[in-house]
């Protein structure tokens, strides 16, 4: 398999295409511009469309009109484009179009800066859109797992016909690192009979929509999403762990702070304190099983975050009470040292600040 | 006994859902006698849009899908972009089109998509219940214009055929209505053009079509049909903003 040098970005971009990506609908926003600017280059290569949008609205709006069409859209924004999107997020995900959204997340609110972020957690994670929904979040923490992780949300997004979001970062989609990508990625052609393509006078017209006028109607939709959310919590939580034995405190966290942790974890360790890593990869569904296997000498976890707090509510919501929970996080685009991390979880175990 | 009318082939059996005397009856049945003397009924994919027309895909016999309210015109850009080879519209409502959804009309010319869009301008909000339309006219009683539009408030309404022949990517752009049988025979010409430029592949067609809004307006049915010949049609010059050929009227 060949190996090269990308940013993070670049390897969404190229993950996409090996995910068979059929369409590209987005607008410009930093920090996420590689995206589309490889896309734009690279799409038509594969017989793809990149199309710039003329706003993000536009953008997702195209998307659900190409995954209605039978396509393999995506879109990529970063954290205020995203926010616009989310009238349209609520249709894919009602409508059970299979798309793809990537958020290089931005710091907020507002217009912010173009720094680094993880602000929108739950903006990735609680919806934003109107109704009952949930969206599967895939946050890598490398280059090589941008790349892995897009292929394998086209193939999500397929399967379950439901929009999927990759949440990234500015510092993820800046870094270049080396990345080793397949040559192809065998797809499965699944069969799309849901799709409006014309019914060629053979068959009855098919109608996708989201108006449910009739309570009765709506509620039945409801909990028809619900029994196919509740298949995807069962079976695509995913989550890594990092020297947790015996650790004493645990770190949680997710995408660049998830990686920042591991250099903060191999200090500690080297000086003998028992802290470990437990690596969120999937922000929704999270993964709650998770906390069902850590040490029993575990007595804080660390909920890590370039954030003010967003995830410690899921965190808290796993643990249930039986560990301490404190977080500590970086917001407006500040990105934490590893050994800044390191210190507050000493403090945490000397018992000092929580 | 001879048979001298029946329903369209493109229209399902279903009563629809419209107020008596409203004309989105009238154009539902233009379009689908469009499709069906064109033989696309197979190949064509309707956006319907949020307005009193969302539910048109219970009517027309075709393959459709509902879109957010304004952007019926990016969901038919990602459909044709995906489908480059079957025939795509838009029907929008003056609230969807000329309102919030001015951006993605605008956009949809711009790129030149080669999609047909229906606008049907009844110069109010009629599904939300007769609120003020950009297209609402000076002194129009509106429920949120309740003594009737002040244009020193609101603004003088927007002429959307005549701002879209002004972009380029804009090939097919008429103004048609539904107040009379020769109207109804113009715009019925004018929907067949606009469909005829997709199918040649030219570029963007729209067909604005005048339309009654007897409930929104507080008219009868009839009466309704005179007003928008006495007070619409004066503001809203019937004919060709744009075309391939010579500009003259349809
Ligand atoms: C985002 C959003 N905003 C507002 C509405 C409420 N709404 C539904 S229809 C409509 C106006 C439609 O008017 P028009 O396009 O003129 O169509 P008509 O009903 O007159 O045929 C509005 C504002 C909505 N459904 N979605």
């Amino acid at each position: 398999m060949p190996k090269s040098l990308m940013k993070g970005n670049e390897a969404l971009a190229k993950g996409a295409i090996l995910g068979g990506c059929t369409h590209f609908f987005g607008y410009p926003i930093t920090p996420q511009n590689e995206i589309p600017e490889f896309l734009a280059r690279e799409l038509p290569k594969t017989g793809g469309i990149f199309l710039q949008a003329e706003s993000e609205i536009a953008a997702i709006n195209m998307v659900y009109g190409a995954a209605a069409a039978g396509g393999r859209p995506m879109t990529s924004s970063s954290s205020p484009g995203i926010a616009l999107m989310q009238e349209g997020i609520s249709l894919l995900a009602a409508a059970e179009l299979p798309s793809v959204i990537v958020n290089v997340q931005r710091g907020g609110p507002g217009i912010g800066t173009i720094q680094p972020s993880q602000c929108d957690y739950f903006q990735m994670t609680r919806g934003g859109g109107n109704g009952d929904y949930s969206i599967i979040a895939l946050a890598p923490s490398t280059a090589q797992e941008s790349a892995e992780m897009m292929i394998d949300a086209f193939e999500l997004a397929q399967r379950y016909r439901t929009p999927v979001f990759i949440v990234s970062d500015g510092m993820l989609g800046q870094m270049m690192e080396p990345v080793t990508m397949p040559s192809k990625v065998p797809q499965q052609s699944v069969k799309k009979d849901w799709a409006a393509v014309g019914h060629d006078n053979r068959r009855p017209p098919i109608t996708i929509k989201t108006l449910a006028l009739d309570p009765c109607d709506l509620e039945q939709i409801n909990l028809r999403l619900q029994e196919k959310f509740m298949r995807i919590r069962e079976s695509e939580s995913r989550y890594e762990t990092y020297r947790i034995s015996e650790a004493e405190l645990i770190f949680c966290g997710y995408g660049s702070v998830g990686r920042i942790l591991k250099n903060s974890v191999d200090q500690l360790r080297h000086e003998g304190v028992r802290v470990g890593l437990l690596r969120v990869k999937t922000l929704w569904p999270f993964p709650v099983e998770a906390f069902n296997v850590l040490p029993p000498r575990c007595r804080h976890i660390l909920s890590t975050e370039m954030n003010c707090g967003q995830m410690i509510d899921d965190v808290r919501l796993a643990v249930n009470g039986k560990i301490q929970v404190t977080h500590y996080g970086r917001p407006g685009g500040i990105i934490p040292t590893p050994e800044e991390l390191a210190d507050h979880a000493k403090n945490i175990l000397a018992g000092g600040c929580q | 006994m001879n048979l001298i009318y029946t329903k369209s082939k493109g229209l399902t059996d279903r009563e629809t859902h419209y107020c008596p005397g409203c004309s989105h009856g009238i154009i539902h049945k233009l379009v689908a006698e469009t499709l069906v003397e064109l033989d696309i009924l197979g190949s064509t994919i309707g956006c319907a849009a949020v307005g009193c027309s969302i539910l048109c895909y219970n009517y027309f016999k075709v393959d459709m899908v509902e879109c957010a309210h304004g952007r019926a015109p990016a969901v038919a850009t990602g459909i044709k972009r995906t489908q480059p080879d079957k025939v795509v519209f838009t029907y929008q409502g003056d609230g969807d089109l000329a309102s919030i959804g001015t951006g993605e009309i605008v956009h949809a010319a711009h790129r030149s998509e080669k999609i047909t869009t229906i606008f049907v301008n009844n110069a109010i909000f009629g599904m939300t219940g007769g609120q003020m339309a950009p297209t609402t006219l000076p002194g129009q009683v509106a429920t949120t214009a309740p003594q009737g539009r002040d244009t020193s408030h609101t603004g003088m309404p927007i002429r959307i055929s005549e701002m879209l022949a002004q972009i380029p990517g804009a090939t097919y752009v008429a103004r048609v209505s539904v107040h009379d049988p020769k109207a109804i025979v113009q715009a019925k010409k004018a929907i067949v053009k606009g469909f005829k430029y997709q199918l040649e592949n030219r570029g963007f067609s729209l067909i604005e079509v005048l339309s009654s809004c007897p409930t929104g307006w507080g008219l009868s049915p009839v009466d309704a049909m005179t007003w928008l010949e006495e007070n619409m049609i004066p503001y809203y010059p019937l004919g060709t903003f744009r075309s391939q050929e010579e500009t003259r009227d349809v």
